[in-house]
């Protein structure tokens, strides 16, 4: 049967193109994936091969004809001993499948597309905030030991999560939180890597898509910028890009923020960086029963979750639930102190600015209360916007920079969830906007302060 | 084929070599890769498949000739260029093409496309769209490997265009220094879209790129499924036997642009054609089936029943309908 050849597109934007020229001649024998001619736009050429065997019937366009629209008919192509037909249109058919086709890929009213991306889930109808399950009796402990008992109880608890990292085995830790590790679980478990975040990022995004539960320390989170790529494009948009086949049950932690004089390059907060993508969980621990509780939930997660540590609070001591089970859901902030005059949203180290704020403020009569975030992606925008419905007055209070900050996110969330109850623009308080400087006079000057704190809240009052 | 014909256990001259059955095996995997990936560039032509797309046409032999020395268990990654990978590992053409058109019956749901395409059956872990990234992921496979105390191998193919990204030379050195069972293959194809590798890379064998690490290498003409196989197999069972990594360097050619939209100034016509004529891997083993005995018409039936194959899979993908709406929300997380 004779088949029409018709001109292809180059891209699905492309109308028109021009024949460059015919590779093979009227009647010439043409097998199935031959060269016959190519085609031309003003960035690309391309050769056209055969889709069937049989013999170049007639050319219907001849080469340096410009200006020919796609899917319209160049040649007809015959079978051995056939006619050649007078008129082209022998293969109507798949011409209106192909326009079918594309039209079904065109269709989609823009209306339903309007209406499902309101419908996208950071907005929908917020649940009650959950009330905490008391744990019964707690001991202080350090948030040190806090990390170090909750990694130490899942690796004993589930062969297949080890740790990887720089210095995590023989030398304990960078910052000991890994101590004795190696020694209990072995090499195998507990495995030194060399300066190569890059590298044993990837293996261990590799290895999580094969069902291992990967911890991978970073000694700080600001290296984690060199395995960036992994942690986004390969961890968490894997389980979305395979139609849900393969999920990547991994953990990356390490101290995040400023410490004190180490300077720009490390000291930096990545909480909005990471709870700006989709496909990955993350938290940011105060206390150290924050720490226990959510680094637990993070290893037993199915999903990449980022822990967003902090150096200066490894060593602060606070009251850590003693059951063997102790553990935190992801998605559940905490109040930590209540109040009636103003919410204070805040997370990591500066929770412990905030209730330094709302102690000083109470002196003067003002009660506010402070919610610890513990999570900042999913974020229970429910506790916030409960507490705002309370205050009508909210204080957002990160270490990180300002612009599309944390603060940010969860001042809008207010604004969408909570606008009529507020009494007054929700205020932020932020590090300032510039790289962190090394004098320790200049550093104090841009890491907030309990008295930025108190003056965002009197301005509100 | 008779069952005397069974015995000639080898066939193709001197060189390194197959039995008659793995060659017709060959022509089979060779010749279905080449004619989906004609039927790819068909469809995209006509719309149907948008964004990117990577055609594998003219490699061939060396995803072809380096699976037959795979066995189950065996875990592969490659980039982009991965629709040859996908079909050699035994996902189904139907699926693949799915997938290609953004259909809800693809590998994805519709939801990753020509670059993004995964298997859990099959072991196939993708289809990475950034250059180099399914290196240290591919040995990340192999860490899984030798964590479970499997004598499995994962294969990590990437480009020439990727030797020259950092990453490849972390997992270089993680490779080998942990011993893991990963097999590098690099396929050389010449070009890394537009560049040449001699204006890309100051080492020009990159066979020897793994040297500084211990990794033994090889150069193998990858347009020459026997000598693929070959290689391949030792490979393979040098990873297998907990020797730690190797590094095989295929010498190929890609006939088509870079991508669909790829102008492909940067070489000469000639050079192209001359590939085609002389070096062409799909011919080379029609040439040793027929010198064999093998009749025109087996092979013919062959090519009639991958053209079977493959117009039913571009049937289904077309008829195949677009993801639900719904699907946009879902497989972004997991339920803890």
């Amino acid at each position: 049967m004779a088949t029409d050849i018709l001109m292809p597109a180059l891209s699905p934007t492309m109308t028109e193109g021009a024949l460059a020229r015919w590779v093979k001649a009227e009647g010439d024998t043409i097998s199935i994936g031959d060269v016959i001619a190519e085609i031309e736009t003003d960035k690309a050429t391309m050769e056209i091969e055969a889709v069937e065997s049989g013999i170049l019937g007639r050319i219907l366009v001849q080469e340096g004809t410009q200006d020919i629209a796609v899917n319209s008919p160049i040649a007809i192509l015959v079978a051995e001993g056939e006619a050649v037909p007078n008129a082209a249109s022998t293969q109507v058919s798949a011409t209106d499948k192909t326009d079918s086709a594309l039209k079904t890929q065109a269709v989609k009213a823009p209306a339903e597309q309007m209406s499902s991306a309101v419908a996208a889930p950071v907005s929908t109808a917020l649940s009650a905030p959950a009330t905490e399950k008391d744990w019964g009796p707690t001991a202080e402990i350090t948030v040190r030991e806090a990390l170090h008992d909750a990694m130490q109880a899942e690796l004993r608890r589930d062969p297949d999560v080890f740790l990887i990292g720089e210095e995590v085995a023989e030398y304990q830790g960078a910052y000991k939180i890994s101590q004795g590790l190696l020694a209990e679980f072995g090499d195998k478990r507990v495995i030194d890597m060399p300066i190569t975040e890059h590298g044993f990022t990837g293996m261990a995004v590799g290895a999580a898509l094969t069902g291992l539960k990967p911890i991978v320390e970073f000694m700080t989170m600001n290296f984690s910028m060199q395995a960036i790529d992994h942690i986004i494009n390969s961890a968490a948009k894997t389980l979305y890009m395979s139609g849900g086949q393969m999920g990547c049950p991994i953990v990356f932690r390490g101290p995040n923020g400023a410490a004190a004089r180490v300077g720009a390059q490390h000291s930096q907060c990545y909480g909005s960086w990471y709870a700006h993508v989709p496909g990955l969980k993350v938290v940011a621990p105060w206390s150290s029963a924050d720490a226990k509780g959510l680094l637990r939930a993070a290893i037993r997660d199915p999903n990449p979750v980022i822990v967003l540590e902090n150096e200066i609070l490894y060593g602060r001591k606070f009251p850590c639930p003693v059951d063997e089970d102790f553990i935190l859901p992801i998605g559940k902030a905490k109040v930590e102190r209540e109040g009636r005059d103003v919410t204070i949203v805040t997370f990591s180290i500066m929770v412990t600015t905030a209730l330094e704020a709302a102690e000083a403020l109470a002196q003067q009569g003002i009660e506010a209360e402070v919610i610890n975030l513990r999570s900042l992606r999913p974020l229970d925008t429910a506790t916030i916007v409960e507490s705002v419905k309370k205050t009508s007055r909210l204080v957002t209070l990160e270490e990180g920079w300002p612009f599309a900050g944390i603060g940010a996110e969860v001042a809008m969330q207010v604004i969408e969830h909570a606008f009529d109850w507020l009494d007054a623009p929700p205020v932020r308080v932020t590090g300032e906007d510039v790289p962190m400087p090394f004098a320790a006079n200049l550093e104090k000057l841009a890491l907030p302060q309990p008295e930025h704190v108190i003056e965002a809240v009197r301005r509100l009052i | 084929m008779t069952a005397g014909q069974k015995n000639v256990a080898r066939v193709g001259g001197n060189g390194p070599s197959l039995t008659r059955e793995q060659f017709m095996e060959a022509f089979h995997e060779m010749l279905l890769i080449r004619r989906f990936e004609e039927k790819a560039g068909q469809l995209y032509g006509m719309g149907l498949i948008g964004g990117f797309c990577h055609l594998y046409i003219g490699q061939e032999a060396v995803v072809v000739g380096i699976q037959m020395t795979l066995k189950d268990g065996d875990k592969l990654i490659t980039s982009y260029r991965d629709h040859g990978q996908m079909l050699a590992a035994g996902m189904t053409p139907r699926g693949v093409m799915a997938e290609l058109t953004g259909r809800a019956t693809g590998y994805s749901r519709g939801k990753g496309g020509s670059m993004h395409m995964f298997s859990r059956e099959k072991n196939f872990y993708g289809g990475h769209g950034i250059v180099g990234a399914q290196v240290a992921l591919g040995i990340g496979l192999a860490f899984a490997n030798k964590y479970r105390g499997t004598d499995e191998v994962s294969v990590a193919y990437f480009g020439d265009g990727a030797v020259n990204q950092g990453q490849v030379y972390e997992s270089f050195n993680l490779a080998a220094l942990h011993k893991l069972p990963c097999l590098f293959v690099i396929e050389n194809n010449l070009y890394g879209m537009g560049t040449s590798v001699e204006r890309a890379s100051a080492s020009h064998e990159l066979w020897r790129n793994g040297e500084p690490w211990g990794i033994p290498g090889r150069r193998v003409d990858g347009m020459d499924v026997a000598a693929v196989h070959e290689a391949a197999a030792e490979a393979v069972a040098h990873c297998r036997a907990g020797k730690g990594p190797y590094l095989l360097e295929m010498m190929t050619y890609r006939y088509r642009g870079h991508s669909m939209s790829d102008p492909a100034k940067y070489r000469k016509r000639e050079e192209v054609e001359e590939v085609r004529k002389t070096r062409d891997p799909i011919e080379h083993v029609r040439h040793i089936l027929l010198d064999a005995g093998v009749s025109e018409d087996s092979l013919r039936k062959i090519e009639d029943d991958i053209k079977a194959t493959v117009n039913d899979a571009a049937e289904f993908a077309q008829s195949s309908p677009e993801p639900d709406p719904a699907e946009l929300y879902t497989n972004v997380l997991l339920e803890a």
